[in-house]
């Protein structure tokens, strides 16, 4: 394997040498999260904050994520900026750092986040120091206001949360790379390694996939086929895609055939 | 007395937040409690009392994407 340069993506001041980052819900057993995080090599977790349950199992899920891996606790459950703010401001507190992803959704169907809430929490979160990686609906204006109010990097959708259905918003993402003057980290819907690799190609700095990986039969090998796919992604938008072609080129001399 | 918990109105004998976490036969390791809008450490939880009309919040960290 020739010797590779350098290519951490560095979000606040963590500069992360894996650009797949995960998510701890829906595993069959947490058991299974530390085995992931060592085959895919991801340095990056969500988590999501609840009011506790009686009769839910007694484990704190950040006994399962080793110290070397950056906890990224997420907004679920808000509707509102307000409500997004309230839960940033627990996680830190609680020791959790200050990555937040915001997470504030009223669509119950398709879980589609509210771009204009988003917006008004990242503001208020980044004035308060949080890394804010916000959770948006693909929208290039969305996008930029995004940028201006301080976030860190934007993520928008592949397609909704846990449908496996790939970059459904492939077009939008693109534009997104494009004009997007923050790192773009697709997250949501991401079914496949293929996927991954596709969206790495585009141009995204990294990619957030937690339903296909914690509910694959092996989520372990499962991990480890995403951050391959990742890799794989992420080279070949390095060193250019080659460009497709309306008609065939040959591969071999047109010259010299063996017959007549 | 009546307070507000986890957005339910309940009665409770606790006298501290560390009472109500032990009422409510909760594991304490892994809680994150919040009263009246204010997050409480785990060291204070026996020096907070618990007085009519608190909003409790008892919350913890889950599996989520």
């Amino acid at each position: 394997m020739p010797d590779m340069e350098k290519d951490g993506l560095i979000l606040g001041n963590i500069e992360f040498d894996s650009r797949l980052f995960t998510g701890t819900g829906k595993f069959a057993s947490h058991e299974l999260i530390g085995p992931m995080l060592k085959a895919s090599g991801s340095r990056l977790m969500t988590v999501a904050l609840r009011r506790v349950d009686k009769g839910a199992p007694k484990e704190n899920i950040l006994n399962y994520i080793p110290p070397s891996v950056t906890l990224l606790p997420n907004t679920s459950g808000a509707r509102t900026a307000e409500e997004a703010v309230r839960i940033a401001r627990i996680a830190r507190e609680a020791g959790c750092g200050e990555f937040i992803k915001i997470e504030v959704i009223t669509d119950m169907k398709y879980l589609l986040p509210d771009n204009h809430e988003t917006v008004r929490a990242t503001e208020i979160l980044a004035k308060e120091g949080f890394v804010v990686l916000p959770y948006m609906m693909p929208d290039i204006t969305a996008a930029r206001q995004l940028y201006d109010a301080g976030a860190a990097a934007v993520m928008p959708l592949g397609s909704p949360i846990g449908s496996n259905r790939g970059l459904e918003m492939k077009p939008m993402i693109k534009r997104i790379i494009e004009m997007s003057k923050l790192p773009v980290v697709v997250d949501a819907g991401i079914g496949r390694p293929s996927e991954a690799a596709e969206a790495m190609e585009m141009g995204a700095a990294a990619v957030l996939v937690n339903t296909a990986i914690a509910t694959a039969n092996d989520p372990v090998r499962a991990g480890l086929a995403f951050s391959l796919a990742v890799k794989a992604g992420r080279m070949a938008f390095l060193y250019g895609l080659t460009d497709r072609k309306k008609n065939a080129e040959a591969s071999s001399p047109l010259t010299g055939f063996l017959r007549g | 007395m009546e307070i507000h918990l986890n957005g339910k109105k309940i009665e409770s004998k606790a006298g501290t937040i560390m009472d109500l976490v032990l009422e409510q036969g909760l594991d304490h390791s892994s809680l994150i409690a919040e009263v009246n809008f204010k997050l409480i450490s785990q060291e204070s939880w026996k020096d907070v009392p618990v007085r009519p009309g608190d909003i409790i919040e008892l919350l913890s960290f889950v599996g989520g994407g």
